[in-house]
């Protein structure tokens, strides 16, 4: 298995890597602009998510989107790309803001997720759009 | 700055691969994941199969945050996020997948007025990402230094990192026993909002159950997730 | 180098499983009174594995009618993917570790705790009440026992000062007694509760209820057959192997042996040449040893003891594994401040010194960063602590 795949890989990235090295992207260091591309990204999906879900599990899912797009950027800010800057550069706070993100979405999902587990058993759905009792 | 990998792989085929800046190909691979999942965990449909991909995302981002240098957010998120919290969500998503609720559809004028505030955000977001001219490449004499230790100390109030004459910076002592309360009242919450209720009519979801008819093995066998759990709760 | 790791690795979990499926037959075997398999191969049947192999190899490969195409095929990769991502952490020598981490320790836990999902997804997707019950069973299992074993896991990390396992089988070099096993009675007892945490997480022996046969048919993996299954069983036996060989580093001195030969005879391990070279090949053949001798102890008690109930497994977590662990865990604590360098020798070191793992090290990633950070650091973290 591994003396097929191997040979296989390197044939793929000999025949996809060349244009890609000659254009500079594999080469280009990367900086923490490229993280915060990342961390839009992921900040976006979890919006749309939020706005687009019916599932109230897919709601909870675009929440935990948008918490991670937050902690990549956080940790971009705090890596050594940036540290550079000295005194006014986030370093460790980032992390351990990073860390309490965690910790906080891991409480809030588990909250999220036993207040949908009893509208679940109560109204025998999870269709957020059907939770409309108290609509005036 | 040259991965230490790329000199092993000199003599590897016709491809340069001195030149290769590894860090830079494996960021790109993990964020490509972490992106092609949070766009699969939108625009999927069936929910399982979202959890599935908010998964891999999630673990492509602690790739990222381990490429970036901070291990232990890396760890962290790998333990708790994806080994904790998305354990949770797919328990909740196996406990409530019956067959009318695993694939609900939004209307399409709901999706394209999302899509297009979405894109919206997506190119503010873009554009001043590579506003700063500082964050296009990383900083010169960047090394990435352990955390762990300094992470705990910071943690238990002392801040051992920055410079001897900086301003000084303050502990997180506080933030930490807060968080540690507000877990435990999470703990207590959700185990209180879960319980199993004593009911003498039958539930709705049961009356739901037994109203779709028995033909569906998929609909039955999926049910009997949430029968296996009430059973283990009593 | 990264590349001939990750070759290396997937060479000892396939060639592991491969020596273990045959030794868990034998085993077997002897246990229940019979000889196992004594045909293919000569007298001992050693080429059985292969022949099982082959035999998996060239089976049918099933879906069943209503499974989920793309999560059915995906889930035995993704469980053989976590067990295989955590032995980047785990080191076999000196300085023969896929990568070394700072958060060594943490990684490898939080990695084990992954292939719950695979199993998730193959009980879901299978379509089946049998696979849902046993998946649903055994990842509530393995997300319990998470607890205890990150309490026990936590032990060896305090008595050494640091989450890098180079450094916490570093410290556990020389005789047999610096060995974090035999360090207090409470790392004694915390061994022991590792070792059944770690059978628990990996859904071996006497909690194997969700692969049961007299229970679930086959639990999560019923509607697997041929390679697909071979790959859940891999992973199975790169787990036990991994938390056999994280049993090793934590408590029972990594790759030292119980004599310290190398340093009697005056050869160094962190050396370029061929001596420290074949130094740490001993080690890593130590390591290998200890870690056989873990697996071949989990396949001796899934023979000996009858298997637990489940409202019996989260007895023994929740009830038992967890209050003991955090009783050893507060011991440990306690004895490290009264006695800091050890019953024999410890009187004179002050108490509430921090060791700094990463300060000492020699090598690691960023040890340019550690040296220049080591004449700062270390007198500010003493200072701080009056």
């Amino acid at each position: 298995m591994t003396t097929v795949a191997f040979p296989a890989g390197a044939g793929c990235l000999a025949v996809l890597g060349e244009p890609l090295l000659a254009a500079g992207f594999l080469s280009a260091p990367v900086g923490v602009a490229h993280y915060l591309v990342v961390g839009a990204i992921l900040f976006t999906a979890g919006i749309v998510c939020m706005a687009v879900k019916r599932n109230a599990l897919g709601v909870l899912m675009g929440i935990e989107l948008v918490l991670n797009g937050a902690n990549v950027n956080f940790v971009a800010f705090s890596s050594p790309a940036l540290r550079g800057e000295g005194a006014s550069a986030l370093g460790l706070d980032g992390q351990v803001i990073a860390l309490f993100v965690i910790l906080l979405a891991a409480a809030e999902a588990a909250v999220a997720l036993a207040i949908t587990l009893n509208f679940y058993n109560n109204h025998a759905t999870v269709d957020i759009d059907r939770a409309d009792d108290l609509k005036g | 700055m040259m991965h230490p990998v790329a000199a092993a792989m000199l003599a590897v085929g016709p491809l340069p691969l001195g030149q290769v800046n590894w860090h830079t190909v494996l960021f790109l691979l993990f964020a490509a994941a972490a992106c092609a999942c949070a766009v699969a965990v939108v625009l999927a449909d069936h929910v399982v199969r979202m959890a599935l991909y908010l998964v891999f995302c999630l673990a492509a981002t602690a790739g990222l945050f381990f490429l970036a240098g901070a291990e232990f957010v890396g760890a962290m998120q790998l333990m708790i996020y994806v080994g904790g919290t998305l354990v949770l969500l797919v328990f909740g998503v196996m406990l409530t997948a019956q067959a009318p609720f695993v694939a609900l559809k939004t209307a399409a004028g709901d999706k394209v007025l999302a899509g297009l505030l979405g894109a919206a955000l997506l190119a503010v977001l873009l554009q001043s990402a590579f506003r700063v001219e500082a964050w296009r490449r990383p900083a010169a004499g960047a090394e990435a230094a352990p955390a762990a230790t300094p992470i705990g100390m910071a943690l238990l109030g002392v801040r051992v990192d920055g410079d001897e004459g900086g301003p000084v910076r303050s502990g997180y002592l506080l933030p930490f026993e807060i968080v540690s309360m507000h877990l435990l009242v999470v703990l207590v919450g959700a185990a209180y909002l879960a319980r199993a209720k004593r009911r003498k009519s039958p539930r709705p979801i049961e009356v739901a159950a037994s109203a779709v008819s028995p033909a569906e093995p998929r609909h039955q066998s999926r049910g009997s997730a949430s029968a296996l759990v009430s059973g283990g709760q009593r | 180098m990264a590349l001939l790791a990750a070759v290396l690795i997937l060479n000892v979990i396939a060639g592991g499983a491969l020596v273990f499926i045959w030794a868990e037959r034998k085993i077997a075997a002897r246990i229940q009174d019979r000889l196992g398999p004594t045909r293919t191969g000569g007298r001992f049947g050693w080429l059985q594995s292969l022949a099982d192999g082959i035999k998996l190899l060239a089976k049918e490969d099933l879906m069943p009618e209503g499974a989920d195409g793309l999560l059915f095929r995906l889930a035995p990769y993704v469980s053989f993917c976590a067990s295989f991502c955590a032995f980047i952490a785990l080191p076999f020598a000196f300085d023969f570790v896929g990568q070394r981490l700072n958060v060594g320790v943490f990684f490898v836990v939080a990695v084990l705790g992954l292939e719950v999902f695979g199993v998730i997804l193959a009980g879901y997707a299978s379509a089946s009440k049998w696979s849902l019950f046993g998946a649903m069973r055994e990842a509530a299992q393995v997300v319990s026992y998470e607890v205890p074993l990150g309490m026990c896991v936590v032990v060896p990390v305090m008595l050494a000062g640091s989450m890098d396992l180079v450094t916490i089988a570093e410290k556990q070099a020389g005789w047999l007694t610096n060995w974090y096993i035999f360090h207090d009675p409470f790392t004694f007892v915390i061994f022991w509760v590792y070792v059944t945490c770690a059978v628990a997480s990996v859904n071996r022996a006497p909690f194997d209820l969700a692969e049961a046969e007299s229970e679930l048919v086959a639990g999560f993996h019923t509607e697997y057959s041929g390679l697909r299954w071979s790959f859940f069983f891999m992973a199975e036996y790169g787990s036990m192997f991994l938390v056999s060989g994280l049993a090793a580093v934590l408590f029972l001195g990594g790759w030292n042996g119980p004599v310290p030969v190398a340093s009697l005879l005056g050869l160094s391990e962190g050396t370029g040449d061929t001596a420290g070279y074949l130094v740490r090949l001993v080690g890593c053949a130590n390591l290998l040893l200890k870690a056989t001798l873990g697996v071949l102890f989990m396949m001796w008690i899934r023979w000996t003891l009858p298997r637990l109930r489940i409202d019996q497994v989260m007895t023994t977590c929740l009830k038992y594994c967890t209050p003991i662990a955090a009783a050893m865990f507060a011991g440990v604590m306690l004895w490290q401040l009264a006695f800091p360098g050890g019953l024999v020798h410890g009187f004179g070191r002050p108490a509430g010194e921090i060791r700094e793992g990463w300060l000492e090290g020699p090598g690691g990633r960023s040890s340019a960063g550690a040296a220049a950070a080591s004449a700062t650091g270390a007198d500010r973290v003493a200072r701080v602590i009056p």
